[in-house]
C-alpha cells in the first residue's frame, strides 16, 4: 500500500472522518460505494414484501402505521441513493444493476411474507437486527453517510414500536392470531440468523478495516440475541432453535450455526422471491419512465 | 338488506352524509396507497404517500364523527359493510395503473372536494363545520400538489385524455345524488381490504 | 429542463440554527417545497426548513495561515505561567495555607 494509502488507513482508523470531496484511495471508494449502495437497494427491495400488507392491514390505524413504516423506507432510500449519487453513480445505473442481478440486497426481503403475523414479525425483528447495524454505522468513517443514519435510527426506532404493538396484541389475542405469530417466527427465524453475515473477525473485514462498518458482524449478532430473545421469550414464544442458549459466565449466546451457503445462494439473486420482486420493480420503472422524461428530464 | 349498523341512517342525515365523504377519503386514500413504493420516482413516493395517510386520517376522523350517530366503532364502519353499503363515488373506486391517471383523478377529486368542504364549512353544525375546517387545511397542500403536478403535465396528451376520460365522474364528487352504484372494482379491492380482518371473529382486536 | 439537486437545512427548534439536513432532487422550488417538507417534515421534527439549489451553495474548505496568526487562537494568550507569577507576588497564591 502506498504511503498516502497507509496515511488514510491510519486516520480512518483513528476515528477521522471523510467528507465527499477529500481524497480516497481507489479501495476505500470502491467497496464504500458497493456497501452503501447494497443499504440503498435493500430499503428499496424492503417495502415490496410490506407494501401488500398496507392494502390488508385490518385496521385503519394499523394502516396508518404500516403506511408510515413503508414510506419511511422510501425515504431512506433516497436518501441514501443521493449520497451514492455524490459518490459518482446516478441513481438510475443503480437500479439498472439492482434490476439485472449486478448489484445486490440484504437476505431478509428475499423471502415471502405469508400472512399478518409476518407483518408483526418483520416490523419487530428485521427492523431491531437492521437497527443494530445502523447504530453501528452512525460511527462510519465517511460522513455523509453517517449523518443520514442519524435520521435513519430515529425513524425505525417508529417500525420498532409499530412491530411490537402488531404482536403484543395479537399474543393476547385469539389463539389463531398467537398462532400466526409463531408460525412467523419459525420461518423468520433462519434469515435473520444470517442477516448480519457471516462471522468473518474484524481484522480480516476489509469493510471494518476502513472503518465503514464499525462493528464486527459476529458483535451485531449477539447483540441482537441479547436484546431480543429474552423479549420473545418472554410472550411465551419459543425460537425454533434447540441449541439456543446464553452462556451466563461469558454472556455469549450458542445457536445452531446458520446457513451460510443459504445466505450467499439468496443474496446472489436465488432467494424464493427475488426474482418475481426484481420484475416488479423493473415493470414499475417501465411504466413510469415516461413521468421522469417529462418531470426529471432523465433520459430513461 | 340493510345491515343493523345502519338501519339508523335514514333518521341520521348527518351520517349518511359523512359516510359518504368517508367512504370517498378512504377508497380514495387506499387507491392512492397502491402506489407506496412504486411512484415514478423516489421523492413522489414519499410525498404521494402523505397525501394517501392524509386521506385515510380524514376518511377516520368523518368515521369516528358518523360512528358516534350510530352507535358503532370508526373501523366496523370502514371495514365490515357489505360493497352495496358503501356511499363512496365510482371516481375513487377506478383501480388506475398509470400516473396519468391518477394524477388526472387527484386533479379531478380536489377541485370537487373544495367546493364540497366549502359548503360543510358554511354547516350550521359545528363538529362538522369545525372537521370540515381542519380537513380543508390539509386538503390545501394536496391542492398545491395537484396544481403542481397539472401544470406539469398539461402538455402531454395522454394526461389530457386521461383528464377527459374521468371528468364526467367527478360530477359525483360535490353531488351525492348523482351516485349511481359501483363499479366492480369496488367489491375486488374490499376483499383484499378486508382479508386479514374477515380471517378471525368480529370484534378481534389487531 | 433537467432535475436540480436541493440542499436542506433544518431548524429542529425555533431559536436553534439551520443545519444541512440532506438533499433531495426535484425539477424546480415548487416540487423542491412539496418533497422538503415530506422528506424533512412529516413527522412534525422540523419547525422550519430552508431549501437551496446546490449551484447556490459557495463551499469554502482551504484557509490560509501562513505566518501563524496566533493572536487570532487560544493559544496566543499564554496566560498560566503569568497568573501564577502575579499570584505569588501578591501573597494570593492557591498554594499558600491561610489564603492570604
Amino acid at each position: 500500500m502506498e504511503q498516502r494509502e497507509q496515511e488514510f488507513l491510519q486516520y480512518v482508523q483513528d476515528g477521522g472522518q471523510v467528507e465527499v470531496d477529500d481524497w480516497m484511495p481507489d479501495e476505500y471508494r470502491a467497496r464504500l460505494r458497493k456497501f452503501i449502495e447494497m443499504h440503498a437497494n435493500s430499503e428499496l427491495m424492503g417495502v415490496l414484501p410490506e407494501r401488500e400488507w398496507i392494502l390488508r392491514a385490518p385496521t385503519l390505524q394499523r394502516k396508518l402505521a404500516l403506511t408510515a413504516k413503508v414510506q419511511d423506507e422510501v425515504g431512506h432510500a433516497q436518501l441514501i441513493y443521493r449520497v451514492v449519487e455524490d459518490l459518482g453513480k446516478p441513481r438510475e445505473q443503480c437500479f439498472d444493476d439492482l434490476i439485472s442481478g449486478k448489484s445486490k440486497f440484504h437476505n431478509v426481503f428475499h423471502y415471502p411474507t405469508k400472512t399478518w403475523g409476518d407483518v408483526g414479525v418483520i416490523a419487530w425483528l428485521v427492523d431491531a437486527a437492521a437497527i443494530i447495524s445502523q447504530k453501528a454505522l452512525l460511527k462510519c468513517s465517511y460522513a455523509p453517510y453517517a449523518r443520514i443514519m442519524k435520521k435513519i435510527c430515529w425513524e425505525e426506532s417508529f417500525h420498532i414500536l409499530h412491530g411490537r404493538d402488531v404482536v403484543l396484541t395479537m399474543m393476547l389475542g385469539t389463539d389463531d392470531q398467537r398462532e400466526l405469530v409463531q408460525e412467523a417466527l419459525n420461518r423468520w427465524w433462519g434469515p435473520l440468523m444470517q442477516f448480519h453475515g457471516n462471522p468473518i473477525p474484524a481484522d480480516e473485514d476489509p469493510t471494518y478495516q476502513w472503518r465503514i462498518k464499525t462493528q464486527a458482524n459476529d458483535e451485531a449478532r449477539q447483540q441482537f440475541l441479547d436484546g431480543y430473545v429474552p423479549q420473545i421469550w418472554e410472550l411465551g414464544l419459543t425460537v425454533p432453535d434447540p441449541e439456543l442458549r446464553k452462556d451466563e459466565e461469558t454472556g455469549r449466546w450458542h445457536f445452531t450455526e446458520p446457513d451460510w451457503d443459504e445466505l450467499k445462494s439468496v443474496v446472489t439473486g436465488h432467494g424464493p422471491k427475488t426474482a418475481d420482486r426484481l420484475d416488479l420493480r423493473r415493470q414499475a420503472r417501465e411504466r413510469s419512465a415516461w413521468v421522469r422524461q417529462v418531470v426529471l428530464a432523465d433520459a430513461a | 338488506m340493510v345491515s343493523p349498523m345502519l338501519r339508523n341512517v335514514s333518521e341520521q342525515g348527518r351520517a349518511q352524509l359523512l359516510l359518504g365523504i368517508a367512504d370517498d377519503e378512504l377508497i380514495l386514500g387506499w387507491r392512492d396507497s397502491e402506489w407506496t413504493g412504486v411512484a415514478p420516482f423516489l421523492e413522489e413516493d414519499v410525498a404521494f404517500s402523505s397525501i394517501a395517510q392524509n386521506e385515510i386520517g380524514h376518511a377516520r376522523a368523518l368515521y369516528e364523527l358518523a360512528a358516534r350517530d350510530l352507535g358503532t366503532t370508526a373501523d366496523e364502519l370502514a371495514f365490515d359493510r357489505r360493497p352495496a353499503e358503501y356511499r363512496c363515488a365510482q371516481l375513487v373506486e377506478l383501480r388506475l395503473p398509470g400516473w396519468e391517471h391518477t394524477i388526472a383523478r387527484h386533479c379531478l377529486y380536489e377541485a370537487a372536494d373544495a367546493e364540497r368542504l366549502a359548503r360543510l364549512i358554511a354547516s350550521d353544525d359545528p363538529e362538522v363545520a369545525g372537521l370540515a375546517a381542519k380537513i380543508d387545511r390539509e386538503e390545501a397542500y394536496h391542492r398545491m400538489h395537484a396544481d403542481m403536478w397539472f401544470d406539469r403535465l398539461s402538455g402531454e396528451p395522454r394526461f389530457q385524455a386521461a383528464l377527459e376520460e374521468l371528468r364526467p365522474l367527478a360530477t359525483a364528487i360535490a353531488d351525492p345524488e348523482l351516485r349511481n352504484g359501483h363499479t366492480p372494482d369496488l367489491a375486488e379491492l374490499l376483499e383484499v381490504m378486508t382479508e386479514v380482518r374477515r380471517s378471525q371473529p368480529p370484534g378481534t382486536t389487531w | 429542463m433537467t432535475a436540480t439537486i436541493w440542499e436542506v437545512f433544518r431548524q429542529e427548534r425555533k431559536g436553534q440554527a439551520f443545519q444541512h439536513a440532506g438533499s433531495i432532487e426535484a425539477p424546480d422550488e415548487r416540487f423542491a417545497d412539496w418533497y422538503a417538507r415530506e422528506q424533512y417534515g412529516r413527522r412534525g421534527e422540523s419547525a422550519a426548513l430552508w431549501i437551496v439549489p446546490r449551484d447556490a451553495v459557495h463551499p469554502i474548505e482551504d484557509f490560509v495561515d501562513e505566518l501563524n496568526r496566533n493572536y487570532h487562537r487560544v493559544d496566543g494568550y499564554p496566560l498560566k505561567e503569568k497568573l501564577k507569577e502575579a499570584r505569588e507576588r501578591a501573597g494570593t497564591s492557591a498554594a499558600a495555607p491561610d489564603g492570604s
